[in-house]
């Protein structure tokens, strides 16, 4: 097969398999672990009734969203009204497209485009996902959704500041916005939450740690923050704003919109999973070129790293109480934006000390292509 | 008490600005009454500059029954029933409250262990009161119904124990003028004493959740202050009075029923702010707690029911008379006046929550939206009582 017929048909494989047989069978059933995690936490049963243990309630919730009536108030936008849930759909899902899911299988990259700006492609496609919600209170012309809204708008921007700056130290180590390499790093390394396991000896990786768990905790509240889940759920809240973005909303459109928050969390997780907690990789697992079955483990550590901190981003929405919109702001930028920012120069200043040991992974024009064997596709940035 | 009338000075309200910093319009929002966080059918007209709020008018009536007219048209011993739907959380005071006015009104005495069982009622009544009271506090703050099923647990044991003795859980109906409907088994006492000896451990619980809670901290303190001052002038009872520091409990101004026999304190707050209010809940358990525990020690054999009350042909002589009991939610009290009839002439409630309520513009001004949800919430309203 001609590598670049066989690498257009191997990529349709990764995006159909991961969004359509991953992400959203994932996505309803972290619905499903929602409501059964919270009443494990509550004391209660949660669904029993569709299925063995109510394994079939997405199945019959899904259902029912696509055969409510599918009403459109008479005073909206129609055309804003329409488009809003797709905004807050769609970007959620792109951003997995450049997140490492596996190490190989069968020879393919597990990564539907491994491209050299990965982490900002991250951020440029997961900011869309704001504007879903803006668009959404603004187009319902109503009270509790504009409110919702503009919540929204400035939650999202105060809390990406800090997203990003959270996430400089990591490439200040290893000089590569690459996920692929920020994967292959933390192998040869040590996870970034723990830099000097491939270190033992050496202080100054010891030393990185602090900056490094500063910034993983930053980074996974910013996270909280953006995904809009409790403590953070300003721009819904349910007890202050009815449904916040979303009151006007019903059907699939509302589905989209409550299952774009799922989508948002698990394209979170996989981003923390990814830059701080070694994507794919385990200890003592060995990747895919030592075979298939490696490659399948490889993809299932993955998914259970995710997994995990879905399960956190659950406990917390069924422990706290929500923040006030004022000291989310002042969190936001007084305490975040400030220790994310001291915290680069920590970083700085401890690689100024320890040159980063494999020169490999130092700063360095990045002239590979696009992953694909055997030809170039011009230049990855346009 | 008329010490502290006197200290009431001429109250100083916030002046309500109508015109936005930015000198833009005001967002009038009408939050509810299909609001999920206004307990019930309450409404509030808010005016909204941005987040914060300048302006709210509350609106209420929606669950208007009647309730005082019907009380006109209706037999004493028939008005017992419906003082359960009041306050249907706590329909065992409310029912004292009523049997209280009506002994006052014919002058009826109360068996001993009846007046017991009263004070046994009426302390778990406000055990599960407050309990649930702190879960939809903490739900209005967005804690997801995690306490609230905490709490809910809690109220479920109280509420089979009141099941088990009047048959009903909510609407209870237990009390009658000159005693008590149907008399509690020595293993009905040991198994309310053994639910009470538990309930610390909920509370303990609890009590870490909400003391160690920074979140809950910063969206509390300080939030919804309420003056003495404007307190007492408005007329304000219950946890709310005392979270401002005015040490005023029915319990032990008036010594109702057999509150003098029993050793118990009255917490107060100093700041009168919603964290304030909250904790005052709790420690209020704790007191609770107490009175049972030294109730179950006391409590003799004995009838229940004043035998010479002729319960169903009841006429009171003319008079008139105000009976009034510390409810887990302030003063309830009925105003009777009897004409001599099988009816009473006028049938007054002076319900707690509705009188709280009347302050919530005052204490909402200057915060946010999310905000007025919370002190909402403190404010511990029933829209069955508030309407009527």
């Amino acid at each position: 097969m001609n590598p670049t017929t066989f690498f257009i048909f191997t990529t349709l494989l990764k995006i159909v398999g991961i969004v359509f047989v991953v992400i959203l069978p994932m996505v309803s059933y972290a619905v499903y672990a929602e409501r059964k995690v919270s009443a494990l936490i509550q004391d209660r049963l949660g669904p029993n009734r569709v299925g063995p243990a109510g394994l079939f309630q997405p199945i019959a919730d899904a259902m029912k969203f696509l055969l409510k009536e599918d009403f459109t108030p008479a005073h909206v936008n129609k055309f804003y009204y329409w488009l809003a849930p797709c905004l807050a759909m769609v970007p959620a899902i792109t951003t997995i497209a450049v997140v490492p899911f596996g190490s190989t299988l069968f020879g393919v990259p597990m990564v539907i485009a491994d491209i050299n700006v990965g982490v900002l492609f991250v951020f440029a496609i997961a900011s869309l996902g704001v504007y879903g919600i803006v668009i959404g209170g603004w187009a319902s012309n109503s009270k509790y959704p504009f409110l919702g809204g503009v919540r929204s708008t400035s939650q999202m921007i105060s809390y990406e500041l800090s997203l990003g700056l959270a996430v400089i130290p990591i490439f200040l180590l290893i000089g590569n916005l690459r996920l692929t390499e920020v994967v292959q790093y933390q192998i040869d390394h040590g996870w970034m939450i723990v830099p000097f396991a491939g270190d033992w000896r050496n202080p100054l990786a010891w030393l990185l740690a602090i900056p490094m768990w500063i910034s993983f905790a930053v980074f996974a509240i910013a996270v909280f923050a953006e995904t809009n889940r409790l403590p953070f759920d300003l721009p819904e809240a349910e007890t202050e704003l009815v449904g916040g973005y979303h009151t006007e909303y019903s059907s699939m459109k509302f589905a989209l919109f409550f299952l774009g928050e799922y989508a948002a969390m698990i394209t979170g997780s996989a981003i923390i999973v990814t830059l701080f907690l070694g994507g794919w990789h385990f200890p003592g697992i060995p990747d895919g070129s030592h075979g298939w079955i490696f490659g399948l483990i490889n993809i299932f550590v993955f998914f259970a790293k995710i997994v995990v901190l879905l399960f956190i981003f659950i406990w917390v929405r069924f422990t706290l109480p929500r923040f006030r919109y004022d000291q989310l702001m002042r969190l936001g930028w007084v305490f975040f934006f400030e220790i994310a920012l001291v915290n680069i120069f920590c970083v700085a200043a401890i690689l100024a000390f320890h040159a980063p040991p494999f020169p490999k992974h130092g700063l360095q024009a990045d002239e590979s292509d696009h992953g694909i064997p055997g030809g170039k596709m011009g230049p990855a940035v346009a | 008490m008329s010490a502290i009338v006197e200290t009431i000075e001429a109250m100083e309200r916030p002046p309500v600005t109508m015109t936005s910093r930015l000198e833009g319009e005001l967002l009038e929002v009408s939050m509810g009454p299909q609001h999920p966080s206004t307990h019930g059918v309450f409404r509030m007209n808010v005016a909204l500059d941005g987040e914060i709020v300048r302006k709210l008018k509350p609106v209420f009536g929606y669950l208007h029954r009647n309730h005082e007219k019907i009380g006109e048209n209706t037999s004493y011993l028939g008005s017992m029933p419906y003082t359960d739907r009041l306050d249907y959380f706590c329909s065992m005071t409310n029912n004292w409250a009523y049997a209280l006015s009506v002994e006052k009104l014919a002058g009826i005495e109360v068996p001993e262990r009846a007046e017991y069982l009263r004070v046994v009622l009426a302390e778990l009544t406000r055990l599960q009161n407050h309990a649930s009271l702190l879960g939809f506090l903490l739900s209005d703050m967005g804690a997801w119904g995690t306490p609230l099923m905490y709490a809910f647990r809690e109220r479920e044991k109280i509420l089979d124990l009141f099941e088990s003795l009047s048959g009903s859980r909510m609407m209870c109906d237990y009390m009658r003028f000159g005693g008590c409907r149907v008399d509690a088994s020595a293993e009905w006492l040991a198994r309310a004493k053994e639910i009470v000896d538990r309930f610390p451990n909920f509370l303990d619980e609890f009590e870490k959740l909400i003391v160690e809670n920074e979140i809950l901290i910063a969206r509390t303190q300080n939030v919804g202050k309420l003056s003495p001052q404007l307190a007492i002038s408005a007329g304000i009872t219950g946890p709310m009075l005392r979270a401002c520091g005015v040490n005023y409990d029915i319990r032990k101004v008036d010594g109702y029923g057999y509150y003098p026999r029993f050793q118990f304190r009255i917490p107060l707050g100093e700041h009168g702010d919603t964290y304030d209010r909250l904790m005052m809940r709790a420690l209020e358990m704790r007191e609770s707690i107490s009175i049972l525990n030294q109730a179950f020690e006391q409590i003799p054999a004995g009838p229940i029911m004043n035998p010479k009350v002729k319960v169903r042909a009841f006429r009171p002589p003319v008079g008139e008379a105000y009976g009034r009991i510390e409810a887990p939610k302030g003063e309830l009290g009925f105003y009777l006046i009897s004409d001599g009839s099988p009816n009473p002439y006028r049938y007054r409630v002076r319900p707690p929550s509705f009188i709280n309520l009347t302050i919530l513009e005052d204490l909402c001004l200057g915060h946010t939206v999310a905000d007025v949800m919370v002190i909402l919430g403190s404010v511990d309203i029933v829209m069955g009582e508030v309407d009527r």
